[in-house]
């Protein structure tokens, strides 16, 4: 569908906009199953899942890897539940 | 080695280090797919029709919440609206080109392969076959994308509940988000779309929260632009 545009339809300033489009998006799918819980309320305190996204933001930031970023929430969060919680 | 085959296995090699995060997100689609009751050829058909794992797992999520197709279509619309983009940067380079090969190169046009042929592109504006760098890094995170689905509804019927996979979507996204935690700009938006849509979750009818959030998020976008093209 794409290709069918011809050259430079967008300007420049809807291609910025455009390049805020993940920043804009991903938020909405990444915040409410970490801060809701199983029946939709807010739950900040005790919440493993908020503890483990933080040290994957940490360890994102700092490493820019991916990989790693899925990892250091997913094993944070394993031992939060499986160790800690329990 | 002649001029096209050349081109298409530097698409190939050029494409390949960015697989590498491709894999487990394709497995973690198909262990969500499957963890959701969705059948293994539905998981698999997605994966083929859809080809883009961000908007695979909204439909998942909201398909699975029970949203209307018109908000399930207009969300993965709009995650995917950033292709418009992508498209419009390689025009330039390609609307030469037979309405065919358009329409093949836009179907591997992902992420990783605009990534790397947009560079490929630039750098080698005369050769008459650039557009075979786009088609092998594109087949190239097909084939990938394809198996790791596969391998993901394959571990999806063994990995037990309790390990708490789906919040491996947040996770995944979060990752994708990694380069952007440096931009001032960008925190503000992320924090506005993730508020509106937490806060919207239970308040905004037909599960629309997505849509809602990543819209008022963008209009913050458009605002703080806007500012800034004045300033300067």
């Amino acid at each position: 569908m794409i290709f069918l545009l011809k050259e430079d339809i967008l300007n420049d300033k809807t291609k910025k906009i455009l390049s805020y489009v993940p920043s804009a998006i991903f938020p909405a799918i990444i915040f409410p199953p970490i801060f809701l819980d199983s029946v939709g309320t807010i739950d900040i305190e005790n919440n493993p899942k908020i503890i483990a996204a933080i040290l994957a933001i940490i360890i994102g930031y700092f490493s820019r890897s991916i990989i790693a970023t899925i990892f250091a929430g997913l094993i944070s969060y394993w031992f939060l539940i499986f160790v800690y919680y329990q | 080695m002649n001029n096209r085959l050349k081109t298409l296995t530097n698409g190939i090699t050029d494409v390949c280090p960015l697989m590498i995060p491709v894999v487990p997100f394709g497995i973690i689609y198909g262990v969500i797919g499957m963890e959701l009751g969705l059948s293994a050829y539905m998981t698999l058909g997605m994966s083929i029709i859809i080809f883009g794992g961000a908007s695979q797992i909204v439909l998942l999520q909201l398909f699975s919440g029970g949203a209307s197709s018109f908000v399930t279509i207009t969300s993965v619309g709009a995650v995917n609206s950033r292709h418009l983009l992508y498209g419009a940067v390689f025009a330039e380079y390609l609307s030469h080109l037979k309405i065919t090969w358009k329409i093949i190169l836009s179907y591997v046009l992902i992420d990783q392969a605009f990534a790397v042929s947009n560079t490929y592109f630039k750098n080698n504006k005369e050769n008459e076959y650039k557009h075979y760098h786009l088609l092998g890094a594109g087949f190239t995170c097909w084939f990938v994308w394809q198996i790791s689905t596969i391998l993901g509804i394959v571990l999806g019927s063994v990995v037990p509940e309790e390990l708490g996979l789906s919040f491996t979507i947040s996770l995944t996204f979060l990752a994708l988000l990694i380069n952007d935690f440096r931009k001032f700009k960008n925190i503000i938006i992320m924090l506005v779309s993730g508020i509106v849509a937490t806060i919207g979750y239970n308040t905004i009818p037909f599960q629309a929260y997505i849509i809602v959030a990543a819209l008022s998020a963008l209009l913050v976008a458009t605002l703080l632009t806007l500012i800034n093209l004045k300033k300067n």
